[in-house]
């Protein structure tokens, strides 16, 4: 823990320009269409703390996380994690690192292999890995479910025995298991019930704070992205339009979508009228998106110079980046 | 699945409530159920059944519904599941319900059991009953309608929008082809040239740009929040007076959801019609309902105005259920969590069904269920922490709020 203080200015993670495009096949001969799932995103990840990643689904947040473990390949861009560039090492070095970074997924149903038992699916790749020494393996396994609130004699049972949020605790116990450092936590919690999201989000702050893990929160709740997260990143349709601390994006959202993301939020007290902002239309298609700002169709505060050019990330204050051309002007 | 059966598995004591049942068992539940439901299909496939037999009257005519201990139950091979245990609540005219619950606590069940759509047919109403004033000023029973009836009111007087658009409009017939055939059957005066001109107006009253364009395209090839316009302009078509909704806005994001939610809300107050909301999201309902049904492991534990339900909780499930949803006031903290987890629905136990999750647990609880105890003219809770007759211990109560 000592260790992690010292190197807390430290960035674990730091992704540069980004880029993730899937081709389209079009009828017409010689064009080539891209669909810019991730297009030009910047993003650093301190150690030990956890940066939360909202958007509205198909603003390739899932595709970001995914990219940065090289799940996908990336089309361009670096992603230095602890100063390797993944992008760049061959992949038998990848493996090597890949214990190190882990991630859990969103539906809990299916990322299980229902022929494996509890015990293997925890312990599979901390076996091939050589986490622990053979003769610990089973001690050790036994200590990674007890610390993730799973009872020891589950060992032998199957994932279809045990209900929703048992089994994230699983997905959360086989990520932990090989003791990364680095968790992309895929929208753990939102095929789950109030009561036990409430369960797990605490196990996964419990770890953060015994382990010093650290954590890249993809989430479209954005309560609870702001309970969990330190750092918060808005993404709109394959780009970051916002990013910086939590509070300062929550107490004084400025990028538009941000402001009508935050005010869409319903609030649990029926006294309470939000002054909502509600944005006309849907995310356009990411094949074709309009040009210079992507938002603009949808932006009530739309200018000439929207359509011209791609407003760029640029901070404002300090550890808050807007992008967007309202701000550009003063 | 059965062959695995024969092995028989050992029961472990403390962990889970999970029950093994031997191949033998099986077959003797499946079959004692096999005659139950055999019984109430009999009884549903009667031909030309008298009007008396289900023509009832209101408790209270302002109520477009009323809900009287409601039981629905689900006949499986392995057991009873007691999905709906005794609900009653009231829907009033021009006003908005939510129902409130985790999932599996019977809420959409409750909901399916008023459209006589649960799951036949080892889904039964078993009994209870489901009074509905229709326009013309009848009270029906809809427990004990005949299907031929229901038809009539389905989806014409009480219509449903669905959690998933996608999976609930056909994909291979165009939205326009879907719209107009509501339209053509509950209106008998209506020309094919007449539907499509209703549901044109309907879409755009639920804010489609281009309805024209819309009417003749495929449910694929709009988005969700599209698809989940066009499901609501299908169930305002026949001018509904209750309109069920399921989970509507689950599915959708949340800059779409409030396009949905003000949707709603404003084609409400247009044709003055009731709206039944089932969701967990407890700020969907601060934002959307004037009434409050909490709904725990089948049976309503709390109810209420929006007002008392949100600032004065009552029961240890609803301010458990408050406590733990992450927002503002919780960052960086603990959240409030409710351990464990609702029990098996076969074997249900004959105590409070909170009992073994409650933090305010006494003795008592481990008896009879609790009644309903009514705090003020709307707001009622069943919890024994309040019944002064027994051992009233409000002190702990008032603490943890």
């Amino acid at each position: 823990m000592e260790n992690d203080k010292k190197d807390m200015n430290d960035n674990i993670l730091v992704v540069n320009n980004l880029k993730k495009y899937y081709p389209v096949s079009r009828l017409s001969f010689g064009t080539k269409a891209f669909v810019k799932a991730v297009d030009d995103v910047s993003l650093s990840i301190k150690r030990g703390t956890t940066m939360g990643l909202v958007g509205e689904s198909g603003c390739g947040k899932t595709t970001i996380g995914r990219t940065i473990l090289r799940l996908h390949e990336v089309t361009g861009g670096q992603v230095l994690f602890d100063g390797i560039d993944l992008a760049k090492i061959p992949t038998r070095k990848l493996r090597k690192m890949r214990p190190q970074m882990q991630m859990i997924f969103q539906d809990p149903y299916s990322s299980l292999s229902p022929r494996l038992p509890i015990g293997e699916i925890i312990g599979e790749a901390v076996r091939d890995h050589k986490i622990v020494p053979k003769s610990e393996y089973r001690q050790y396994i036994v200590k990674v479910m007890k610390d993730c609130g799973l009872q020891p004699q589950y060992f032998y049972r199957y994932p279809h025995e045990f209900s929703g949020g048992q089994r994230q605790r699983i997905s959360i116990a086989r990520a932990v298991a090989l003791k990364p450092r680095f968790i992309i936590c895929d929208e753990p919690v939102s095929a789950l019930d109030v009561s036990i999201q409430s369960q797990i989000i605490n196990l996964m702050m419990d770890l953060q704070e015994q382990f010093g893990y650290t954590y890249l929160f993809i989430s479209h709740d954005l309560s609870v992205v702001e309970h969990i997260s330190d750092t918060i990143g808005v993404m709109y349709l394959g780009s970051m339009v916002e990013t910086g601390d939590k509070k300062l994006v929550f107490s004084n959202p400025m990028h538009p979508y941000t402001k009508a993301l935050l005010s869409a939020v319903p609030v649990s007290d029926p006294d309470i009228k939000m002054n909502r902002i509600i944005l006309k239309g849907d995310i356009p298609s990411p094949v074709n998106p309009p040009s210079g700002c992507k938002f603009r169709t949808r932006c009530q505060s739309c200018m000439k110079i929207c359509s011209e050019k791609v407003p760029v990330l640029k901070e404002y204050e300090k550890g808050h980046s807007v992008a967007c051309h309202l701000y550009s002007e003063n | 699945m059965g062959m695995m059966k024969i092995f028989k598995r050992k029961k472990i004591q403390g962990i889970d409530d999970t029950h093994y049942l031997t191949l033998k068992e099986e077959i003797r539940i499946s079959k004692e159920n096999n005659k139950i439901i055999r019984q109430f299909e009999r009884r549903k496939a009667r031909r030309n059944v008298d009007e008396s037999e289900y023509l009832t009257q209101m408790r209270d005519p302002s109520n477009v519904v009323e809900f009287d201990e409601l039981h629905t139950y689900f006949y499986t091979e392995v057991g009873t599941v007691k999905a709906v245990n005794g609900v009653s609540f009231d829907i009033p005219e021009g006003k908005i319900i939510g129902v409130v619950g985790e999932s599996g606590c019977g809420k959409s069940v409750t909901s399916l059991s008023l459209m006589q759509l649960v799951q036949a047919p080892q889904g039964q109403i078993v009994s209870g009953s489901i009074r509905y004033k229709a326009s013309d000023g009848k009270c029906y029973d809809v427990t004990k309608m005949p299907t031929s009836e229901m038809l009539k009111i389905r989806g014409k007087d009480i219509a449903m929008i669905f959690q998933e658009p996608m999976t609930s409009l056909n994909p291979v017939f165009r939205i326009g082809e879907q719209m107009d055939e509501v339209v053509l059957l509950h209106d008998s005066s209506a020309t094919p040239e007449s539907a499509r001109k209703r549901s044109i107006e309907m879409l755009n009253l639920v804010g489609i740009a281009m309805a024209d364009k819309v009417y003749s395209s495929y449910p694929h090839e709009l988005s969700g929040g599209m698809r989940q316009r066009v499901m609501i302009a299908m169930a305002l078509s026949c001018d509904p007076r209750l309109i069920i909704a399921d989970e509507p806005t689950t599915a959708l994001d949340v800059t779409i959801q409030a396009q949905i939610l003000d949707l709603l809300r404003s084609v409400m107050n247009r044709i003055n019609g009731s709206i039944m909301l089932i969701t967990h999201d407890l700020g969907v309902i601060a934002e959307m309902a004037d009434e409050v049904v909490v709904m725990y492991a089948g049976r309503i534990i709390e109810k209420g105005s929006v007002r008392e339900i949100f600032h004065n909780p009552r029961h240890p499930y609803t301010i458990g259920l408050m406590k733990s949803k992450p927002g503002k006031a919780t960052q960086g903290e603990r959240l409030y969590s409710i351990k464990g987890q609702v029990p098996n629905p076969i074997n249900m136990p004959d105590h409070c069904y909170f009992y073994n999750r409650c933090d305010h647990r006494m003795e008592i609880c481990s008896k009879a269920y609790p009644e309903m105890l009514q705090f003020s003219p709307t707001h009622f809770s069943s919890c024994y922490l309040y019944d002064e007759n027994k051992v009233g211990d409000t002190k702990n109560v008032k603490e943890s709020e």
